[in-house]
């Protein structure tokens, strides 16, 4: 493969394109409501009505207004189909030379969709993600190419630096900065590992972005292999997401038959081999260390940093690991420059985030916005707002590890600090949507029981301590808890926070800390009166025994 | 190689190059709390009793896996760490049984020592003492899981000294459990050498040596029987 295939392959794809498009969402949320079969029906309808040599219909990824599903866009009319049902297929495609479908149709002016950003999800809905060439033909392996024939391995790190992208599994470590210290640690084995292990109760960004462009994660990581100086790559990829598995395996399959993984690639003395590696169910294997011991086999439980996977990772080998949505980031940064990415998003938080919206919210599905965008656009306009009238309480971000964000502080923007000022994170990207009727010190409870489930067991605060935190929430929810009991929560929300040996612990007390921030009145009213007879309220409790 | 000088709790030491924060102040003659650390295994950084301060360092550092840098200057007894160590102990002894009273490790069980000199009295928090069952299927160990804390000493002795590979972790969380072989009553572990090394390292209660605990000792009531008769029907003979 040289660069002449990779426009061959492009022009012979774009040729090929029909008049009338049927863009099918294929990703897990509208599979899952018979996406397949209504595709098989709309490919009958056009065989039927005889327009086989006018019309594509082509499965696509994740057209994002998942609520919505199984959703079908029509080109070039650009009409949203939304809840389509395979008895439907005729009528559309009757409707596609004009006329109107009796098929509920999406406004694709609202803002969820205007005020939508792509650069990771820029292939999502329209490129097919179980072919190759469909992914060439939107100028995909084209960064791979000019990285491995006209740049240097630093040069490649350098543009990462300059664009100013940081991770997005959460932390918001600043990308181009591990690269350079992979790249700078000495020897001769070097690995780089796609965190595929997605987790947090509501998020399922990297699972679309997985199902909708696998190539873009794959050129991602090739890039970085390069950049870095390693030969072998793993994706852990948790094995509850068996589509995005089998369309990696594919992806994976195809860019091996073009030369675009393996030996030589692009004809360059760069080597590269990428292999998945399925989870087996365990949240805490998202944490870093975690994922590596299961790669190699063992039980995936944290160790204590440093050594950093930088120096010593997998094997003790120089270790890159990132996440999906950030590699994804990658082919299109080297593809337009650093100084373009640069110039989205805020000072500190470049670029745009991937998030899923899900809760009491209007328009579930998937958004991309730039950094910077404020909650309020996101949940109100974007969203829509609460449903059936109701008003929204808070948005809790970043999962179990997060927090809850008032509905008085929703015109914060989302960027790494300014979240992180309001005690949340900006998480790997699950937004949960809340209104009203939703019980905040329920809520702390169950993230508690989520971290509790799945701590690994290893260090005493994050074992022991989120048991005793889960059973003093559990206490405060069935009104049988005293003052000191919530002072005792506090104490012990501080101590498992600085005392945990990974993140699942040091952030699992965060959801209870960000409640009783901002709506601390739910839990003291329901504070009982102690044995002693002191009453139920905080005054009881002498200050000295108080959490600090 | 070159060595490194520090300062611990005010005292300046001087450490080996690659020496950790606990070896250090060990060779100070500092006493720096631990539970899963045992000399001769590697450590895994899991009981964070040893967690100490280092001016300039936001982050708790666990003694027994940083290692010393030029210069640190490490506290090793705060009243935050104190209180920590206090809230960690009081959480072990709530997290499964540990009532010393009847343990078989009673005054000489590192737990319970490490509780005394940390004033903890009491246990502030509800104890939730899950049932765990007993396994006394080996021959000559027992294993209560009621009395074990998870510091996986006997696991790393197990693979890293005797080089038997019997025991292991399974389950996770609060439900995490000590295992031999595919979890398999202890006496069926073919893999199991009968060393007792695991037994050794353990820091509390949790496996112990059989015809030991309480409720174990069998009165050998016919051997008395035998001494009266010898005695007087001058018959050696039961």
């Amino acid at each position: 493969m040289v660069l002449n295939d990779l426009i061959q392959i492009k022009e012979r794809e774009l040729a090929s394109r029909k008049k009338y498009v049927l863009r099918c969402c294929m990703a897990a949320g509208c599979m899952s409501s018979n996406a397949q079969s209504l595709k098989d029906e709309l490919e009958k309808a056009v065989a039927a009505a005889g327009l086989k040599d006018e019309v594509e219909v082509r499965g696509v990824g994740c057209l994002k207004l998942c609520c919505q599903g199984p959703l079908v866009q029509a080109d070039p009319a650009e009409i949203l189909y939304e809840r389509v049902k395979p008895e439907d297929a005729a009528a559309i495609v009757a409707a596609l030379k004009g006329g109107q479908a009796k098929v509920s149709q999406g406004d694709l002016n609202h803002p969820f969709f205007t005020r939508q950003m792509s650069i990771v999800l820029a292939n999502s809905g329209i490129v097919d993600p179980e072919r190759i060439d469909s992914y060439i033909a939107a100028d995909g392996y084209l960064a791979l190419r000019n990285a491995l024939r006209e740049m240097e391995p630093k040069e490649v790190t350098d543009t990462i630096v300059r664009s100013g992208l940081r991770g997005r599994g959460g932390a918001g470590f600043p990308t181009g900065l591990k690269w350079g210290t992979v790249a700078k640690s000495t020897g001769t084995k070097k690995y780089v590992i796609c965190n595929a292990d997605e987790g947090d109760p509501g998020a399922f960004m990297d699972r679309s972005v997985l199902e909708s462009d696998p190539h873009a994660v794959l050129e991602g990581m090739a890039l970085a292999a390069y950049a870095v100086g390693a030969d072998q790559g793993y994706i852990y990829v948790r094995a509850e997401y068996p589509l995005a598995i089998s369309r990696l395996q594919t992806a994976i399959k195809q860019a091996k038959q073009y030369g675009l993984l393996g030996s030589g690639v692009f004809e360059s003395p760069f080597n590269l081999t990428i292999d998945l590696r399925l989870g087996a169910g365990a949240f805490v294997c998202g944490e870093e260390t975690a994922l590596m011991a299961s790669v190699e086999g063992k039980r995936g439980t944290p160790r204590p940093r440093p050594p950093f996977p930088a120096e010593k990772g997998l094997w003790n080998c120089p270790t890159l690991i990132n996440n999906v949505e950030t590699f994804a980031n990658v082919p299109a940064i080297v593809r337009n420059g650093a100084e373009w990415f640069a110039g989205i998003g805020t000072e500190k938080s470049k670029g745009t985030k991937v998030f899923a919206l899900a809760g009491k919210i209007k328009n579930t599905g998937l958004i991309e916005v730039p950094m910077g965008t404020k909650l309020r656009d996101i949940v109100e306009d974007m969203g829509g707002g609460a449903p059936d009238g109701g008003t929204i309480k808070a948005v809790q971000t970043g999962g179990p590890s997060g927090g809850c964000i008032p509905a008085g502080s929703l015109d914060t923007p989302v960027d790494y600090e300014s979240l992180s000022k309001l005690g949340s994170i900006m998480g790997s990207g699950g937004m949960i949507v809340m209104d009203q009727a939703t019980d905040m010190v329920d809520v702390a409870r169950f993230f508690m029981e989520f971290c509790m489930d799945e701590s690994c067991g290893k260090c005493v605060p994050c074992r022991a301590g989120t048991a005793q935190m889960h059973h003093l929430l559990s206490k405060i929810v069935a009104r049988k808890a005293t003052a000191e009991d919530l002072a005792k929560l506090e104490e012990l929300c501080d101590m498992v926070k600085h005392t945990s040996l990974c993140g699942l612990g040091q952030t699992a007390p965060n959801p209870v800390m960000s409640t009783l921030r901002f709506f601390r009145g739910e839990y003291t009213e329901r504070l009982q009166p102690d044995t002693l007879g002191r009453p139920g309220t905080e005054s009881a409790v002498p200050a000295g025994s108080r959490a600090t | 190689m070159c060595a490194k000088t520090l300062t611990i709790d005010g005292n300046e030491v001087s450490a080996a190059d690659d020496a950790t924060i606990l070896d250090a102040a060990t060779e100070a003659g500092i006493k720096i709390p631990t539970l899963c650390h045992l000399e001769g295994v590697y450590d895994i950084g899991a009981c964070r009793l040893c967690l100490v301060e280092a001016v300039g360092i936001p982050k708790l550092l666990p003694a027994c896996t940083t290692k010393v840098v030029e210069g640190m200057n490490v506290r090793t007894d705060t009243e935050r760490i104190r209180k920590y160590r206090r809230i960690n102990l009081e959480l072990l002894f709530a997290e499964r049984n540990h009532v010393c009273s009847v343990c078989v490790s009673n005054n000489h069980c590192e737990l319970q020592t490490l509780a005394y000199n940390h004033g903890m009295d009491h246990v502030r928090y509800d104890y939730l003492f899950p049932k765990w069952a007993v396994d006394t299927t080996h021959p000559r160990y027992g294993m209560d899981h009621n009395r074990c804390i998870l510091c996986t000493r006997c696991v790393r002795v197990c693979w890293h000294v005797e080089g038997a590979g019997t025991l292991n972790t399974a389950g996770r969380g609060a439900r995490s459990q000590i295992i031999a072989d595919l979890i398999q009553p202890w006496g069926e572990a073919d893999s199991c050498t009968s060393c007792g090394k695991c037994v050794m390292a353990c820091p509390t209660g949790a496996l112990f040596q059989r015809g030991a605990t309480v409720g174990e000792m069998e009165h050998d009531r016919e051997k008395l029987e035998f001494i009266i008769t010898a005695r007087e029907k001058k018959q050696w003979i039961p």
